[in-house]
């Protein structure tokens, strides 16, 4: 009888052991890949059945195969709207990442008041976005803007921000650069504390220059952090939408010629304009191709990153 | 004993069925599919936009109090019709739930709406139709579907007259007085006179606010003269590059553009809210609510700066709205009967009396609350009876399915008008260009 009592809560422990020891593990990853499948490879597939259908709300839909594809790709406004995504993805990440480094660098040496500076650069960050576009819209408007102010005090024209290509570029990249150059800074300098002071103190003895140690230690020991704020700045320098629409007052044709219209403002302005769900669906896939290409040349360029000579 | 893991299974088995549950009641207790509360009274939602709503509150305690068993959920939605209010609500209409029993429509989205017949109740099949003597044709004729069901009952309307600054005006050495300015004004030759005038005086500030405003009043009038098309034909053809009224009204802008008399504040922005306030524009095509936004932007401090005449041209229209009952509304004859009060010529007064929208049954614009309104803020300006005039020989436009967005796409292009950089004859080619874009993307 005792025996038997005491058979089974060794079994059962046993068994919860061997769970514990094989299950639990998948047990715990499981809510990610759970909450992955429902709010990421759902819509992910969904969109991409959706694109491929003639597809409006409270209307038609019928499967048309390739042919919203076929419509964006030969649609001179979605390459328009490529065009400025691309362009101003490379205004403003390539400077912000630059900065963010020498930020960076800045930060990591000893001085005063360390704790604060490097909270201080965070604060863009938790600001919230349509705040800083409201501000920085007010800063470029053209008759009672700030800088058309400055412009005009010094003796300059004033500019149309929103009328032309590169004036309008660059007012949004100043907005994104204001927000993320922290955030990226904050990531360099966590990775830049990681790597061991004896390699600057030995490269010092060799008499090395401060600018010959950030080139040849702070940047190669850096390379797998580079490689990772360019991916995360990739994706969300390509799917720009928040910035432009404030800047053009909440609209999505980004300006009267459509100087700064982005994909995402594309794909929004498809669907809640237009009702046509299945372009928006095929645009969105397409801007996602875009991001893996550009991703992809974006790995194999910093992947090159070596500590020469 | 050797069922225990068994148990363990079942547990988490029905942890998660139970789980599930939760998820799926937060979802379905949104709202009831039988539209009754716990006491068993009907309760129909009326869904409206605007920043101000419509001004229900106290008719819909009046209903609630005359009509035992019935509860009104009137909820104002959002501020933003075309962006947020519209794409919601054809989400909900293709979704089968989520709209309100009792749903406003704007002006700007009528086309849209009443393309698509199958979500919308015909109300002239709960009697309804009778309705028709309290309103004019067109605002009557836009609340029908295509295939000619009464889908929607108006309530108010736009109407349109020109706001000016008297103490810009007075800089410029122009008449102040609104039956002289509304005279000189008579047609748009006069305006375009005055504006040259203003303009060669040394004040600094644009004569109108933007190009689009002055377009949209200045083709909705020559499109009702004619035959009352402006982007789309009956048929839903896309025929704005050969519509009269369309080119008429773009030549008048480019002309004022040319002549450097169009400012560059698009409406709703920063800048035209601070020009508003700041004087740095004289005059701007405004409808009956705009009045309120005038007050609201530019404050206490311009009381008496600005003032109210007729519209050139003698007539106008911008704005107004319809209410509709879904085909989802589990109350369909109930919501009927609510949209015929709230839509009844008294109610509109009662409307216009708690937030100024100007109603669209001439019995309700003729009576004396609304006929003698005078508006303190713009030199006690007969606002009442100028809206009324503007609407009086109003002749209806068609709006066709993708009217709005052509609209939004088209006005756009026409800020490549203001600064005269541009060649006109380019700008008008975009312009066709911008809203067969829009045809060709949209379905």
């Amino acid at each position: 009888m005792s025996e038997v009592a005491e058979r089974g809560p060794g079994r059962l422990r046993r068994l919860v052991d061997r769970f514990d020891l094989r299950a639990m593990p998948y047990v715990l990853v499981s809510p990610y890949f759970l909450l992955f499948t429902v709010f990421g490879l759902f819509p992910l597939g969904f969109t991409l059945w959706v694109s491929m259908h003639k597809w409006r709300l409270a209307g038609e839909k019928e499967f048309v195969g390739l042919d919203n594809y076929g419509f964006l790709l030969t649609n001179g406004n979605f390459w328009n709207a490529t065009y400025n995504t691309i362009g101003m993805f490379v205004m403003a990440t390539l400077p912000q990442l630059a900065l963010a480094l020498l930020l960076a660098n800045a930060l990591n040496k000893r001085m005063r008041g360390r704790l604060l500076l490097r909270m201080g650069i965070l604060l863009p960050m938790v600001t919230s976005v349509v705040a800083v576009a409201i501000v920085f819209s007010q800063l470029f408007s053209y008759r009672y803007g700030m800088i058309n102010w400055g412009l005009e005090s010094l003796g300059f024209d004033r500019i149309d921000w929103q009328a032309d290509r590169l004036p309008s570029w660059l007012a949004i990249s100043t907005m994104v650069d204001w927000r993320w150059t922290g955030y990226n800074a904050i990531i360099f300098l966590a990775a830049m504390q990681t790597i061991p002071r004896d390699l600057y103190e030995a490269a010092a003895i060799d008499g090395a220059s401060p600018r010959r140690q950030f080139w040849q230690i702070t940047i190669p020991q850096l390379r797998p952090v580079i490689i990772f704020v360019v991916f995360i700045s990739t994706m969300g320098g390509l799917m720009l939408f928040a910035e432009p629409m404030m800047f053009g007052s909440g609209r999505y044709d980004g300006g009267a010629a459509g100087n700064f219209q982005t994909i995402g403002l594309y794909i929004v302005q498809a669907f809640r304009e237009r009702n046509n769900y299945g372009l928006a669906a095929a645009a969105a896939w397409l801007l996602f191709m875009l991001i893996l290409i550009i991703a992809l040349i974006n790995y194999l360029f910093t992947n090159r990153i070596r500590g020469n000579k | 004993m050797t069922h225990t893991p068994r148990r363990g299974i079942r547990t988490a088995l029905s942890a998660t069925a139970a789980a599930a549950l939760v998820l799926a009641g937060a979802t379905a207790c949104g709202n009831s599919d039988d539209g009754l509360d716990a006491d068993g009274n009907i309760v129909l939602t009326v869904q409206v936009f605007g920043g101000a709503g419509f001004g229900y509150d106290e008719l819909v305690k009046q209903y609630e109090k005359d009509n035992p068993g019935i509860k009104v959920d009137y909820q104002v939605v959002t501020p933003d019709y075309d962006n947020e209010y519209r794409p919601n609500l054809i989400q909900q209409l293709d979704a089968g739930s989520g709209a309100g029993d009792i749903v406003a429509v704007e002006e700007q989205g009528v086309g849209q709406m009443m393309a698509m017949s199958d979500y919308w109740v015909d109300l002239a099949e709960y009697g309804l139709d009778a309705r028709e003597s309290d309103y004019t044709a067109w605002k009557w004729e836009q609340g029908h579907t295509l295939d000619g069901k009464l889908a929607g009952l108006g309530t108010d309307v736009g109407g349109m007259a020109m706001c000016y600054r008297t103490d810009l005006f007075e800089q410029a050495g122009l008449p102040t007085d609104r039956d002289e300015v509304g005279a000189l004004w008579a047609d748009w030759d006069g305006f375009t006179e005055l504006g040259e005038q203003f303009a060669a005086s040394d004040v600094d500030a644009s004569f109108v606010d933007s190009p689009s405003q002055l377009y949209n009043t200045r083709m909705i009038q020559e499109a009702g003269n004619a035959d009352g098309i402006s982007y789309f034909d009956r048929q839903n053809d896309y025929v704005l590059g050969e519509s009269a009224a369309v080119r008429t009204a773009f030549d008048y802008v480019a002309e004022l553009s040319e002549k450097d008399l169009v400012g560059n504040f698009r409406s709703w922005t920063d800048e035209w809210i601070q020009a508003t306030q700041a004087g740095g524009f004289a005059t701007m095509a405004c409808p009956a609510w705009m009045l309120g936004v005038i007050i609201d932007h530019a404050g206490e401090e311009n009381a008496g700066n600005w003032d109210v005449a007729a519209i050139p041209g003698g007539s106008g229209n911008w704005g107004g709205s319809w209410l509709s009952v879904p085909t989802q509304s589990p109350h369909p004859a109930e919501a009927a009967a609510l949209v015929d009060y709230l839509s009844s010529p008294d109610s509109q007064i009662a409307a216009f009396e708690a937030v100024s929208n100007f109603p669209s049954a001439p019995a309700a614009q003729a009576d004396p609350v609304v006929a003698d309104m005078t508006n303190e803020y713009f030199n006690d300006a007969p606002s009442g009876q100028i809206f009324a005039d503007s609407v009086a020989d109003y002749r209806p436009v068609f709006f066709g399915e993708m009217h709005s967005a052509v609209r939004g796409a088209v006005e756009d292009v026409l800020f490549q008008l203001v600064g005269g950089t541009d060649d006109p004859d380019a700008v008008w080619t975009a312009f066709v260009a911008a809203g067969q874009e829009v045809v060709d993307t949209g379905v």
